[in-house]
């Protein structure tokens, strides 16, 4: 670059000009995050509903098709197999993991009175260390038969759900934490003790309504 | 206020010194968080390297149209506002186009924003150059990133995990090398990509140091 010696420092540019490229580069940025954002959302969200479906067949494994139910005003899905028996039921669950929101889905199995899947619908968790709770088997394996029997009343669920540390699970109601994740892992089992705590008991009270075959309302694949 | 300068290069060598001469990641070394981080298989390497080339080209677009309206006080601060609106702009495509892309990619596509090759452009070079030239010095520069994390990518998937884009290559017997796909995997890489380059642009400089003596030792001879 070119240096020219000047006596005079240079003259600062008017205040205006700052607002204006400011306020002006601000809207202009605005602008096209809106419209990029307007553009993008239904397939957004046709992506997120085909995802959720992929996932509700996930958790409940043994499911041929699925119907959403309304649960005391929450969505859920439920899962059926060929011979229309009850395979359980896919419930999300949301909280903070450990910087942002994680959402689950869990499939709950009223009559064994077990959690039979998890899958982490969105998570922002730290990259190689917390989104293991994603892809490490071990801790996926914790979800395939978790013990979520309801107590007397005094309390909701029988055994609370825990996260203990990598290699010390020794109830069926423990979780087996990862090493190197520890905060997301106590995230999962806290966000799903919340979660079982104030649903489940709805769903013993709804499963009439969801083992009645055939009404179909909702039915695919 | 107006610091254009002229370019004393063609239109196809803005392009090009990105792809060799000035690559990005193995003369400059900028960028290096996803570098490592993302090219754990050729597909996300690939993805990340497209995303970035994106906003690359964009934001250098902007900077470029708008260099005479931002006063040098501000322009750092312009900048970034410019370079992250482009990634949300991205994040919001790549979740259109894939969800298991997006997820794959996690949060390092929000951290395009702060990958400091893309303000080093806008700053070193957009913001005093004419758009032709910044557009294809963000395209070059971009497509040297891309071509760099696609190295990467390539030899990490391969040997970590005996595939190509999810295609198996080795016979079943391959017993895959699993610490590539791992994070120190990436710096094993990255330290025998840079071993590499830097030997043959050795070599390319003795090549022409030696040239260039025998021709003035022939021109003293005479």
């Amino acid at each position: 670059m070119e240096i020219i010696a000047t006596d005079k420092p240079p003259t600062p540019p008017p205040a205006w000009w700052v607002y204006r490229a400011l306020v002006g580069v601000g809207v202009v940025c605005a602008l096209l995050i809106v419209s990029v954002f307007l553009l993008t959302r239904p397939s957004i969200e046709e992506n997120r509903a085909e995802a959720l479906e992929r996932a509700v067949f996930a958790v409940l494994p043994g499911t041929r098709y699925q119907r959403a139910v309304v649960i005391s005003e929450a969505v859920m899905h439920a899962g059926y197999d060929t011979e229309h028996r009850l395979v359980g039921v896919a419930i999300e669950a949301q909280g903070m993991g450990y910087q942002d929101r994680l959402r689950l889905l869990y499939g709950y199995d009223p009559v064994q009175q077990t959690i039979i899947g998890m899958r982490v619908l969105e998570s922002r968790e730290t990259p190689g260390l917390g989104d293991r709770i994603e892809t490490d088997k071990r801790f996926i394996k914790n979800f395939e038969a978790l013990d979520v029997r309801l107590g007397t009343e005094s309390r909701v669920l029988l055994h609370p759900l825990v996260a203990v540390k990598q290699g010390q699970k020794a109830a069926p109601w423990e979780i087996e934490g990862i090493t190197g994740a520890t905060v997301s892992s106590k995230a999962v089992a806290r966000i799903l003790d919340n979660s079982s705590e104030r649903w489940l008991p709805l769903v013993q009270r709804a499963l009439p309504m969801l083992t009645a075959p055939g009404e179909g309302d909702d039915e695919s694949r | 206020m107006s610091l254009d300068k002229t370019t004393t290069q063609s239109p196809a060598d803005e392009f090009i010194k990105g792809l060799w001469r000035e690559n990005p990641v193995f003369v400059q070394l900028l960028g290096m968080c996803p570098v490592l981080a993302v090219t754990n298989s050729a597909l996300n390497a690939l993805t990340m390297g497209v995303a970035t080339t994106f906003v690359l080209v964009l934001s250098n677009l902007l900077v470029s149209c708008l260099r005479h309206f931002i006063p040098r006080q501000v322009r750092i601060a312009t900048f970034i506002l410019i370079i992250a609106t482009f990634v949300t702009v991205v994040d919001y495509l790549i979740q259109a186009i894939s969800l298991e892309v997006h997820k794959s990619l996690g949060a390092f596509i929000y951290l395009i924003a702060v990958n400091c090759l893309i303000l080093g452009r806008a700053e070193a070079f957009a913001s005093r150059h004419r758009v032709l030239p910044s557009l294809l010095d963000g395209l070059g520069m971009g497509v040297g990133f891309t071509l760099a994390l696609f190295c990467m990518g390539s030899v990490r998937e391969l040997l970590g995990s005996g595939a190509l884009f999810g295609v198996g290559v080795f016979s079943d017997n391959y017993q895959p090398w699993v610490v590539m796909i791992l994070p120190s995997g990436g710096f094993f890489t990255l330290g025998a990509w840079l071993l590499l380059f830097n030997r043959i642009k050795q070599r390319r400089e003795k090549r022409s140091t030696s040239l260039k003596s025998e021709v003035l030792e022939a021109g003293n001879e005479r």
